[in-house]
């Protein structure tokens, strides 16, 4: 019997034990009748091939593991980023269980969104009563201040106005007709969440600049000396929006951080449960009209928002996740341009310290080869910090990543000689990530908790830097943006790195020669 | 808490009606059905279930896809699973229910990958039929040695008419009688996951069952003793803890379902002397139709704390001769020092303990001896898509003036947690981070919380360790700050 009361034992060993270990081999012997070890060893070996390779790069229908998820995600990502907002998300109900443990998962903090419940009557008649009752409920259990409303995939093909529907929400008392509805259509069979954020944030800036559904009168821009922000979809934005406010404050400048849920979701446990947290206010996000500029930190989250605002007027930095020296370089700048002030001493020492750490630490990644996948923006940023350090970004994938994206990719490895023997895949998934990081392999993988199957099925250790991480604990809580986020960042790539090391010398008499104390 | 029942029953009454006054007064009366408190003798719990939840409530409920894909087919190792539809339920719902198994994955075993048809927009305006039929051939070519595919439906699939049911016999057909299994699990059908479960298990009695050609697989000798673990989705190798218990009375366990499971095991259950069935609420379809249709008898056990183990066990040898009668008694007395020991450190922990309870399934009923075993309390419980056989099933487990929530809201909840302050909740993911917010011990009873198993009694041991850790750690006594304290 090998449980005991003494050292309770885990799965992790307990299964090891020559009593279940004899289950195993019974129950697949006797009952499995699947194939033999023979056989499996050879579909294994062929599936690292450059044969299976090809069949696998040739596939048009199929998706294995792809790195990207649906657009109400970012939408529920969106609602989350403003003040004492309620996120309602339109069709049926399963979706919003998952929106909120995938959350939950990444953050380990709770996430709020009601779903409008729609089963197969909404299906037959639409779901405006589901909208109407789900307004009232909402408003009157969890009293937010704004409701703001996305859709599933089964509310888009039913073609289901969300407008219209919260228009006669209104006029049936759900929600009180100057109660904030602010909305947008997030269809999960178009883009990803990264859309399903552009998406969502257009519908809050546009429902309080542009009269909230013709119920007002638009608000005219009078241009003052602020600058807006606007972060993207973002694993970390817990250490990164803090980071970014520094930053801003450094400057002395006034910032409108437009769509910020970095408070929900890093709150204290101390007895209370707060539903919302922070965020975006109503004042702020209409006071962002009147900025002189908008940076959009990450272009592929924020397409449709950035166009509009240029045609508000306003200038439009767009950036894609920038981090490391150049990247963060080039933030910084901009924010020194748009408001004319200085770059801080703060900020300029924190450079210097970055670029010091860089230097003590180069050796150990310089030629090394990297495989990353994630979204567009962040694989942008990563890239280029890699080749900073004399790294490869070998094969550098975004499942959710079209042409115009590969194409910037291609520009940037074009700019370094060490982008010369990298390769960037759009519209890929994780299952060509397998076959690459078999028949071209690299040293290292930056991805997911996803990856962690592909570290084990190559052999390539992961680096956990995207989006979600479920496990491993706390790192959205460090910044990966500015020059702090770098040096982050720096950790992390170097941590990997000396694990590795250390766990190919440590064998006594044989390896551990080069188990060394100092590196 | 040293209240009498009826001093309890009047709290309980009193936060119900209190809760319901946020509810605009239609809706209240709705809810209403849902919220009640056990009355002893009762032959239920006095609550409406399997309703429609509000919309705009924050049910905590999911989908039929979840229950269809999730729960039922998901953990079918040797198959492919296809989430057909757009990217996202299979991406949140991509190997995070724990179902153990053995198998390399990507080559015989997929459980914990993600298989999507990925709709894009054109697949919604023209169907994605065409897609479909393409993908299955991309699997055959790329995973050759899967025994089977699934296809899970998502939402659109219903709605936009496509004949997955076409495909699948035309693909079948071509690939040699290669099973191929349509579901028509899209989330908007039915008010939960229940309905999923449902709709999975007639789909392995349609396509399964009624497919089967015994032409086609080894000879398959059965036994007197031949049993099957129905209803166990071994997470965190919970159908392991379970099949050793079986295995040491004499019993031999022909079938997994489905944890673990293999499409070769769905085959050999037809021949099985008797179905064991852990999770009635997601499998007691197929074992009716198995009873029905091959005269397999079933019983129903639970496999959770000592007293439940012991009882189960004996029950289940009644079925059979007097040799596995007398093996399940020595079994239980093999195992009786485990118990003895794992009870005498941590019962006197845990003595008095209340624990709340809100999950699926089974477990807001089937875990409560375990608690009890240990010296806990429970004083309320709820099932997410439970339905009122699994009510009438619960009184056999409860006290008088449990408080009970059938579909229970974010708000009911967080309000009766506020109210009721017991020492543990065990509830999902969702609820998890709002009551530690709160500084309320609390263990996910859906994946146990990334441990276990939980089943049996090497399970219970780790199951009285992981109570004990969650109540016992030090961090709770930190929630509030010094110097909040005094105040």
């Amino acid at each position: 019997m090998p449980q005991s009361a003494d050292k309770v034992i885990d799965h992790e060993m307990l299964f090891r034990e020559p009593e279940y270990q004899k289950i195993f081999a019974d129950k697949k012997a006797n009952f499995e009748f699947n194939h033999s070890d023979a056989r499996v060893a050879e579909i294994r070996d062929w599936t690292k091939s450059k044969d299976y390779k090809d069949k696998n790069f040739a596939r048009e229908a199929l998706t294995v593991n792809p790195a990207k998820a649906c657009q109400p995600l970012g939408a529920v990502y969106v609602a989350n980023g403003f003040h004492k907002t309620l996120s309602f998300v339109h069709g049926s109900q399963g979706c919003v269980a998952y929106y909120r443990s995938h959350f939950s998962r990444h953050f380990k903090e709770p996430t709020s969104c009601v779903s409008s419940s729609m089963t197969e009557d909404a299906a037959v008649f639409g779901g405006l009563n589901n909208m109407v009752d789900g307004l009232a409920n909402a408003y009157n259990l969890y009293k937010p201040e704004m409701i703001a409303v996305s859709t599933t995939c089964m509310a888009e093909v039913i073609g289901d106005d969300l407008n219209a529907f919260i228009k006669t929400s209104k006029e049936k008392g759900s929600v009180p007709a100057e109660f904030d509805v602010p909305f947008a259509h997030t269809p999960a069979f178009v883009g990803s969440h990264v859309t399903g954020y552009d998406n969502a944030l257009l519908g809050v800036l546009q429902h309080f600049w542009d009269g909230k559904s013709k119920t007002t009168e638009p608000l005219v821009r009078v241009p003052d000396e602020s600058i807006n922000f606007i972060g993207g979809f973002d694993g970390f934005v817990v250490g990164n929006m803090k980071e970014i406010k520094r930053i801003f404050d450094l400057f002395g400048a006034k910032v409108n951080i437009v769509c910020d849920p970095s408070e929900v979701w890093n709150t204290p446990t101390d007895g209370e449960f707060r539903m919302y947290e922070g965020g975006t206010t109503k004042a702020e996000v209409e006071a962002a009209l009147h900025a002189k500029a908008t940076i959009v930190f990450q272009e592929f989250c924020c397409e449709k928002t950035a166009k509009y605002l240029r045609e508000k007027g306003q200038e439009v930095v767009v950036l894609n996740a920038p981090v490391g020296v150049a990247g963060t370089d080039r933030f910084i700048m901009a924010i020194s341009l748009l408001t004319g002030k200085p770059v801080p001493a703060v900020l300029e020492r924190e450079r210097g310290q970055l670029v010091d750490a860089m230097a003590d630490s180069q050796a150990h990644l310089h030629g090394k080869r990297y495989a990353l996948y994630g979204d567009p923006d962040q694989m942008l940023g990563y890239s280029e910090f890699l080749l900073e350090l004399g790294a490869e970004p070998a094969h550098v994938l975004a499942t959710n990543g079209g042409e115009d994206w590969a194409n910037k990719v291609q520009a940037l490895f074009d700019s370094s000689p060490y982008g010369a023997n990298c390769k960037v895949y759009p519209k890929r998934d994780l299952w060509h990530m397998r076959s690459l990081l078999h028949t071209e392999p690299v040293d290292f993988l930056i991805g997911n908790t996803y990856g962690k199957y592909l570290e084990r099925d190559c052999g390539v250790p992961l680096i956990r830097l995207v989006f979600p991480i479920f496990d491993r604990h706390h790192y959205h809580r460090f910044p990966t943006w500015g020059y702090n986020g770098a040096l982050w960042l720096l950790t992390m790539l170097l941590d990997e790195f000396f694990e590795t090391l250390d766990a190919n010398t440590i064998v006594p008499g044989k390896t551990d020669y080069s188990y060394d104390i100092i590196r | 808490m040293s209240m009498t029942v009826e001093e309890r029953k009047a709290v309980n009454k009193a936060l119900i009606d209190e809760v319901l006054k946020a509810y605009p007064d239609k809706m209240a009366k709705r809810r209403a059905k849902h919220l009640g408190q056990y009355e002893e003798g009762k032959p239920d719990c006095g609550v409406k279930s399997n309703i429609k939840s509000l919309p705009g409530v924050m049910t905590i409920r999911g989908c039929a896809y979840a229950g269809s894909k999730g729960v039922v087919w998901g953990p079918i190792k040797d198959m492919v699973h296809i989430s057909h539809g757009p990217v996202g339920c299979g991406q949140y719902s991509w190997a995070a229910r724990r179902n153990y198994y053995i198998g390399t994955t990507g080559i015989d075993t997929f459980v914990t990958m993600q298989f999507t048809s990925d709709f894009q927009e054109k697949d919604i305006v023209f169907g994605g039929d065409k897609k479909l039929d393409k993908i299955i051939d991309e699997i055959q070519g790329l995973f050759p040695l899967n025994k089977g595919i699934s296809i899970q439906s998502e939402c659109p699939i219903g709605l936009i008419g496509d004949d997955i049911e076409a495909v699948s016999k035309k693909k079948s057909k071509e690939y040699e009688g290669h099973t191929i299994v349509p579901v028509r699990c899209e989330g908007f059908r039915g008010v939960s996951q229940s309905l999923g479960h449902h709709l999975a298990n007639d789909a392995i009695r349609d396509w399964v069952f009624d497919k089967l050609d015994g032409s086609k697989r080894p000879e398959f000798e059965s036994t007197p003793y031949d049993v099957t673990i129905i209803g166990d989705y071994n997470i965190g190798g919970d159908a392991w803890s379970s099949r050793i218990l079986l295995e040491e009375i004499g019993l031999r366990v022909i079938a997994q379902w489905s944890g673990d499971g293999t499409i070769a095991e769905l085959e050999n259950t037809p021949k099985a002397k008797l179905n064991l069935i852990h999770c009635y609420r997601s499998m007691n379809y197929i074992s009716r139709h198995m009873e029905e249709k091959y005269g397999i008898p079933w019983v129903e056990y639970n496999f959770f704390g000592p007293t439940k183990i012991a009882a189960s066990l004996r029950e289940i040898a009644s079925h059979f001769d007097d040799t596995i009668k007398a093996n399940a008694e020595a079994v239980i007395a093999k195992y009786q020092p485990l118990v003895d020991a794992v009870l005498a450190k941590y019962r006197p922990r845990l003595l008095d303990k209340t624990v709340m309870l809100y999950v699926g399934g089974l477990r807001p009923r089937h875990v409560i001896g375990a608690y009890e075993d240990l010296g806990m309390k429970v004083v309320g419980t709820g099932y997410e898509f439970g339905h009122n056989d699994d009510y009438q099933r619960t009184t056999h487990y409860i006290g008088d003036a449990t408080l009970i929530y059938d579909d229970v809201t974010g708000y009911e909840f967080e309000k009766f947690v506020e109210k009721i302050q017991p020492d543990l909740i065990g509830s999902g993911i969702k609820e998890k981070y709002v009551f530690q917010k709160m500084g309320v011990p609390f263990r996910q009873m859906h994946s146990w919380d990334y441990s276990g198993p939980y089943h049996g009694y090497d399970g219970f041991a780790i199951f009285a360790r992981d109570m004990d850790m969650a109540i016992s750690s030090p961090v709770w006594k930190l929630a509030k700050a010094p110097w909040k304290a005094a105040a």
